[in-house]
C-alpha cells in the first residue's frame, strides 16, 4: 500500500515537472531537438517541439495553443498586430541559428561548380533566360562550355522557409521579381516544375537533364550535392559555407532593428554569402506562468551562448557575436 | 472520401406481426437501433465535413464567389486565388487513370474469376490484395525512380514520334506531368478494380453459366454475354471505388505531377491536383485568406467527388434498365 502511494506520488511529481510546448519551422528542427534534449538533461525542464511549418507555428502561437513559436521568416506587421489584439501584449523575435539556400543543377557535360550572377538567377526564374548558353550565364563562367539546351527550372512545391529565403533574395536583386512575384513561402512561379521538399527538388534535378533548382545548404552538405557560387553585393563569387553565412549575418548587424526582424539576403561584406537567413524563435512578451517564463528565458540565454557550440556539427551557421550580445539584452523584455 | 457500395437486396422488415416488446426481447430491435446508429455516423461525418469546409471557406467564397471556379491564377502573395487549374488537373489525371485501369482491371478480373484455374487464381488474388495495401508514398517513389525516367526517355519520345500530331502529345518531355500522374494512379487503382470485380464475378450464380452453356454458347460467350452483364452493377461499384481513390490521392500524385498550376491540352505538361496543392501548402499558409482558399479547395474536391459519383450512378441506372436488369445477388 505504502509502495503504491509512493509510486503514485512519484507520478504526480513527474507530471508537475515543467513542460513547455512549441511549434513551428521544420528547418531548425534538428538543432532545436538537440538543444531541448540537452536542456532537459541539464535543467529538468521539458520542451516539446512540433516541426509543423513556420506558418502553422505563427498561427498556433497567436491562438495560444503553444507557449512559443518558431519561423524561418519574420512575422509581418499584420501578424504582429493580430497577435497583439488577440493576446493583449506583443511577441518577440529571437534569432537562433542561420541557414542558407544554394543553387544546384544538372547539366550533362558540365561537372565543375558554376558561378551565378543575381541577373542570371532572377532571369532564369522569371523565364527570361531559357538556354544554358545564354550570355548572362556564360559571362560569369568563362572556360566552361555550356550547352545550348533549354533550362528546366525546379522549385519547391510545398510552402517552405527555403522558398521564402530564395524569393526574398530574388526580390532584392530584381525589381521585376518584386513587382510580379514577390516573396513568400509559396509564390506564383512564372516558370518551372515543383518538387516536394528538399528531397523532391533534388530528385527532380538529378533525373532531369539541364535542370536547376535550390535547396537548403544543410541538405546539400549532408547529401554531398554539388552547388554553385553566387555573386554577392561586393561583386565576389561566394560559395556558401558556414563561415560565409555567418559573415552575411555580421554584415547586417549595424542595420539590425531592435526587434531582430531583419532580412540578411544580399548582405554586405566581402565574403558574405547572399542567400542566407536567420531562423527565429517567437517568444511572447508576457507569460502568465512565471515558472515557464523563467525557464524560457534561461533556455534562450543558454541556446544563444553555450548552445551555439553544437550548431556546426549539424551544419547550421553560428550567430555572430554581435547578435548574441544584442539578444542577451533583449531577453529581459520577456516578462 | 466517396463511398461506393455493392447493392445487396435487403431482407426487409419481416417481423410486422410481433409486438415491439417481443422483438426487443429477441434482440432484433436492439440490433436495428445499433446498426442504424452506425450507419448514421457515416452520414453525420459527411455532413459535418461539408459544414466545416463551408464555414472555413467563408472568406474566399465571399471575395471570389463563383469566380473561384474559373480563375486560373493561384497567387498566395497577392491573395488572388482560383481553382481552375487544380480542378482540371484532378479530372485529367483521374480520367487517364481510369482509361488505363478499367480495361486492364476488368480483363484481369475476368481471367481470375472465370478462366484461370483455382490454383493460379487464389495466389494471384493474394498478391493483388497485397498491392492494394501498399502505402501511396511507395507508389510515389516508384513513380519518381522508375516511371518518370521511362516516360522521359522512351514513352514520351515514342508518343511524340507516332501521335505527335495530336495536341495531347506535344511539348517538352519532362517525365513528370498529367500522363505520368495518370499512369501511377492507374497502377494504384487497378488492384481495387480487380479485387472487387473478381468477387462479384465469382458470386454470379452457377445456373446462369450452365444455362448459357446448355444453350450452346462457348465458355467465352457465356462469360462475356451472360456472366459479365449479370455482374455489371458490382463491376461499376469497383470503378467508383477506383475513381474515388484517383480523385483524392495526394502523396503519389504530388511526387509525379510536376506541381505547376497549368491548364494544357498536352498530357506531357506538368500540372497540379486539388489534393496535392492542399497537402503542399497547408502547413505554411500564413494569411487567413490563403488558408481559407485551401479549405475551399477541399470543398471543391468534395463537390467534385459527389458530382462524379452521382453521374456515374445515374449512368449505371440508365444502362441497367436497358440491359439484363439484374443486380448482383
Amino acid at each position: 500500500m505504502l509502495l503504491l502511494v509512493l509510486a503514485l506520488g512519484g507520478l504526480v511529481l513527474a507530471q508537475n515537472a515543467l513542460l513547455i510546448n512549441g511549434a513551428g519551422a521544420t528547418f531548425p528542427s534538428p538543432i532545436y531537438s538537440k538543444w531541448f534534449d540537452e536542456f532537459h538533461k541539464a535543467n529538468g525542464t521539458q520542451i516539446n517541439y512540433q516541426p509543423v511549418g513556420s506558418g502553422a507555428g505563427i498561427r498556433q502561437v497567436t491562438d495560444g495553443t503553444v507557449d512559443f513559436g518558431a519561423s524561418d521568416g519574420p512575422m509581418n506587421d499584420e501578424q504582429i498586430a493580430a497577435y497583439k489584439t488577440k493576446n493583449g501584449s506583443g511577441i518577440l523575435h529571437f534569432p537562433t541559428v542561420l541557414g542558407a539556400v544554394v543553387p544546384t543543377y544538372n547539366i550533362p557535360g558540365v561537372s565543375g561548380a558554376l558561378n551565378f550572377t543575381p541577373e542570371a538567377l532572377s532571369g532564369i526564374y522569371l523565364g527570361r533566360i531559357s538556354k544554358w548558353n545564354d550570355p548572362a550565364i556564360a559571362v560569369a563562367n568563362k572556360g566552361v562550355s555550356l550547352p545550348a539546351n533549354d533550362i528546366v527550372v525546379i522549385h519547391r512545391s510545398d510552402g517552405s522557409g527555403t522558398t521564402y529565403i530564395w524569393t526574398d533574395y530574388l526580390s532584392k536583386v530584381n525589381p521585376d521579381w518584386k513587382d510580379k512575384v514577390g516573396k513568400g513561402s509559396s509564390v506564383n512561379w512564372p516558370v518551372g516544375l515543383g518538387g516536394k521538399g528538399n528531397e523532391g527538388v533534388t530528385g527532380l534535378i538529378k533525373q532531369t537533364p539541364n535542370a536547376i533548382g535550390y535547396v537548403e545548404l544543410i541538405y546539400a552538405a549532408q547529401n554531398k550535392i554539388p552547388y554553385g557560387s553566387v555573386k554577392n553585393s561586393s561583386s565576389a563569387f561566394v560559395k556558401a559555407d558556414l563561415a560565409s553565412v555567418t559573415e552575411a549575418a555580421a554584415g547586417a548587424v549595424k542595420t539590425m532593428p531592435e526587434d531582430f526582424r531583419v532580412s540578411i539576403t544580399n548582405a554586405t561584406g566581402k565574403n558574405a554569402y547572399p542567400i542566407a537567413s536567420f531562423t527565429w524563435l517567437l517568444i511572447p512578451e508576457r507569460f502568465k506562468d512565471t515558472a515557464k517564463r523563467d525557464a524560457m528565458k534561461s533556455f534562450l540565454k543558454w541556446a544563444i551562448t553555450d548552445g551555439q557550440g553544437a550548431v556546426e556539427t549539424l551544419s547550421y551557421a553560428k550567430l555572430p557575436k554581435e547578435v548574441v550580445e544584442k539578444e542577451l539584452k533583449a531577453i529581459s523584455k520577456v516578462q | 472520401m466517396a463511398t461506393s457500395s455493392i447493392n445487396v437486396p435487403s431482407a426487409g422488415p419481416v417481423a410486422g406481426s410481433r409486438s415491439f416488446l417481443s422483438r426487443l426481447r429477441d434482440g432484433d430491435e436492439i440490433a436495428r437501433v445499433i446498426t442504424f446508429l452506425f450507419a448514421a455516423t457515416v452520414v453525420l461525418v459527411s455532413v459535418m465535413l461539408v459544414v466545416e469546409l463551408w464555414i472555413g471557406s467563408a472568406l474566399p467564397r465571399h471575395k471570389f464567389g463563383f469566380g473561384f471556379f474559373i480563375t486560373r491564377v493561384w497567387d498566395p502573395i497577392a491573395e488572388n486565388f482560383g481553382a481552375l487549374p487544380f480542378i482540371y488537373g484532378t479530372l485529367i489525371t483521374a480520367a487517364v487513370a481510369l482509361l488505363l485501369a478499367v480495361p486492364l482491371g476488368i480483363g484481369a478480373a475476368i481471367f481470375l474469376a472465370e478462366l484461370a484455374p483455382q490454383k493460379l487464381s487464389d495466389p494471384l488474388q493474394f498478391f493483388i490484395d497485397l498491392l492494394a495495401a501498399v502505402p501511396s508514398v511507395i507508389y510515389g517513389l516508384l513513380g519518381v525512380f522508375i516511371v518518370i525516367p521511362i516516360m522521359r526517355e522512351w514513352i514520351q519520345p515514342a508518343l511524340k514520334n507516332t501521335l505527335g500530331f495530336l495536341p495531347l502529345f506535344q511539348g517538352p518531355a519532362y517525365g513528370v506531368g498529367f500522363l505520368t500522374a495518370g499512369i501511377v494512379l492507374a497502377i494504384m487503382v487497378i488492384p481495387y478494380i480487380i479485387s472487387v470485380s473478381r468477387e462479384v464475378l465469382l458470386s454470379v450464380p452457377r445456373d446462369q453459366r450452365e444455362a448459357a452453356l446448355a444453350l450452346g454458347s462457348t465458355h467465352w460467350e457465356s462469360t462475356w454475354k451472360v456472366v459479365v452483364p449479370f455482374a455489371r452493377t458490382g463491376i461499376m461499384g469497383s470503378i467508383f471505388l477506383a475513381l474515388a481513390r484517383a480523385l483524392g490521392e495526394t502523396m503519389a500524385v504530388t511526387m509525379v505531377i510536376g506541381n505547376t498550376p497549368t491548364i494544357s491540352t498536352s498530357l506531357f505538361s506538368p500540372g497540379y491536383s486539388i489534393a496535392a496543392v492542399i497537402a503542399n501548402e497547408f502547413t505554411e499558409a500564413t494569411g487567413d485568406m490563403y488558408l481559407s482558399a485551401l479549405i475551399e479547395l477541399g470543398l471543391v474536391l468534395f463537390l467534385l467527388t459527389f458530382i462524379l459519383n452521382g453521374l456515374a450512378r445515374l449512368m449505371m441506372l440508365l444502362t441497367t434498365q436497358r440491359g439484363s436488369g439484374m443486380g448482383m445477388t
